[in-house]
């Protein structure tokens, strides 16, 4: 492909980044849609529906993990590339990866409106949702109003922390294990881990 | 799954990697080059054997060129018979799809991360 005036390829954090690939794909999804051929939002409902066989979503199978496994769960919250690394049926992450621990104290969110910094290997396809403009300058300065449109509440004393990816940084959120699972399998624990719950604009869904 | 037109695919259209369910993606922007793929299906821009030929075409171009052939890379053949189809059809030429690549790449460089990436006139070069 001729492309030689004067791009700067350096990789910094300063600007987005989409891959050689992305920007192929996103050039003929605007001509296709400039001429009338498809409309994003019906391109959006087909990938949508798709969602849960993009990628390999190993991002369940971390959370639960960490949650029937203490040594496990504090090398993750120390490395989060490092001892998802270590489990060698989960394909390789990004170099920085971090996880973020829910408790009572604390909950985590994260935004980003999808450069590359979406883990999409640990979470699957992004929601559509995420990668629009003002929910990210909401979630940033109101996260509690962000969550209640999600439907989650938060007691009033639960700080909320929102993470802003960066090119070299993505976050997984690991939400907290809900009561009632206890003695459940880590096949089990991860079918409740869904990925809002590790973006943090959801909870795992309730023991049953 | 999906429609109608994404089960026929799967059935006609040799070698799209699936389950039991129909296809499966490892990387978001395949999901999207076949998203676009069914819905020029739907335009009647082509037919499924139609695809699939050029889906062939651009394979053995790409193992005489030694591509490795692991199964990794049918997506990649996938978007280069996209973009092919579309510009042998008509719809677009491949200078047009470059210049928009070209502005895509010049939109993400002015935008700070963590902004959406959104494309203006000024991101086109001539």
């Amino acid at each position: 492909m001729a492309h030689d005036h004067d791009h700067h390829h350096h990789h910094d954090h300063e600007h987005s980044e989409l891959s050689e690939t992305q920007l192929r794909v996103r050039a003929l999804e605007t001509v296709l849609t400039e001429k009338g051929y498809v409309d994003p939002a019906a391109l959006d409902a087909i990938v949508e529906a798709y969602q849960t066989k993009i990628g390999p979503r190993n991002g369940a199978r971390v959370v639960a993990k960490a949650w029937t496994d203490p040594a496990f769960k504090q090398a993750l919250l120390d490395d989060a590339t490092k001892a998802i690394g270590t489990l060698g049926h989960v394909s390789r992450v990004g170099d920085h990866l971090i996880a973020v621990e829910n408790t009572p104290q604390r909950h985590n969110m994260v935004v980003c409106t999808l450069c590359s910094c979406y883990p999409w290997e640990m979470l699957g396809l992004p929601p559509v949702w995420y990668k629009a403009s003002p929910y990210r300058s909401r979630a940033v300065k109101d996260p509690r109003g962000v969550l209640a449109d999600f439907g989650v509440t938060l007691p009033k004393d639960t700080e909320i922390r929102v993470w802003d990816s960066t090119a070299e940084t993505r976050f997984l959120v690991l939400p907290m294990r809900p009561a009632g699972t206890e003695g459940w399998s880590e096949e089990r624990l991860a079918e409740i881990v869904t990925r809002d719950s590790m973006i943090g604009t959801g909870l795992p869904k309730a023991a049953s | 799954m999906a429609n109608a037109s994404a089960m026929q695919a799967a059935s006609a259209v040799p070698g799209i990697p699936q389950d039991e369910d129909g296809p499966v993606f490892r990387e978001p922007w395949e999901a999207q080059a076949f998203a676009m793929t069914l819905a020029l299906y739907d335009r009647g821009l082509f037919t499924w054997s139609e695809w699939a030929a050029a889906l062939a075409g651009e394979i053995k171009r790409a193992q005489a060129a030694g591509d490795p052939d692991t199964g990794e890379t049918y997506y990649s053949h996938w978007l280069a018979a996209l973009e092919r189809m579309v510009a042998e059809k008509g719809v677009a030429t491949t200078q047009t799809l470059h210049r928009t690549r070209d502005a895509w790449d010049h939109a993400c460089d002015r935008t700070p991360h963590g902004q959406p990436i959104e494309l203006r006139a000024s991101d086109f070069h001539d």
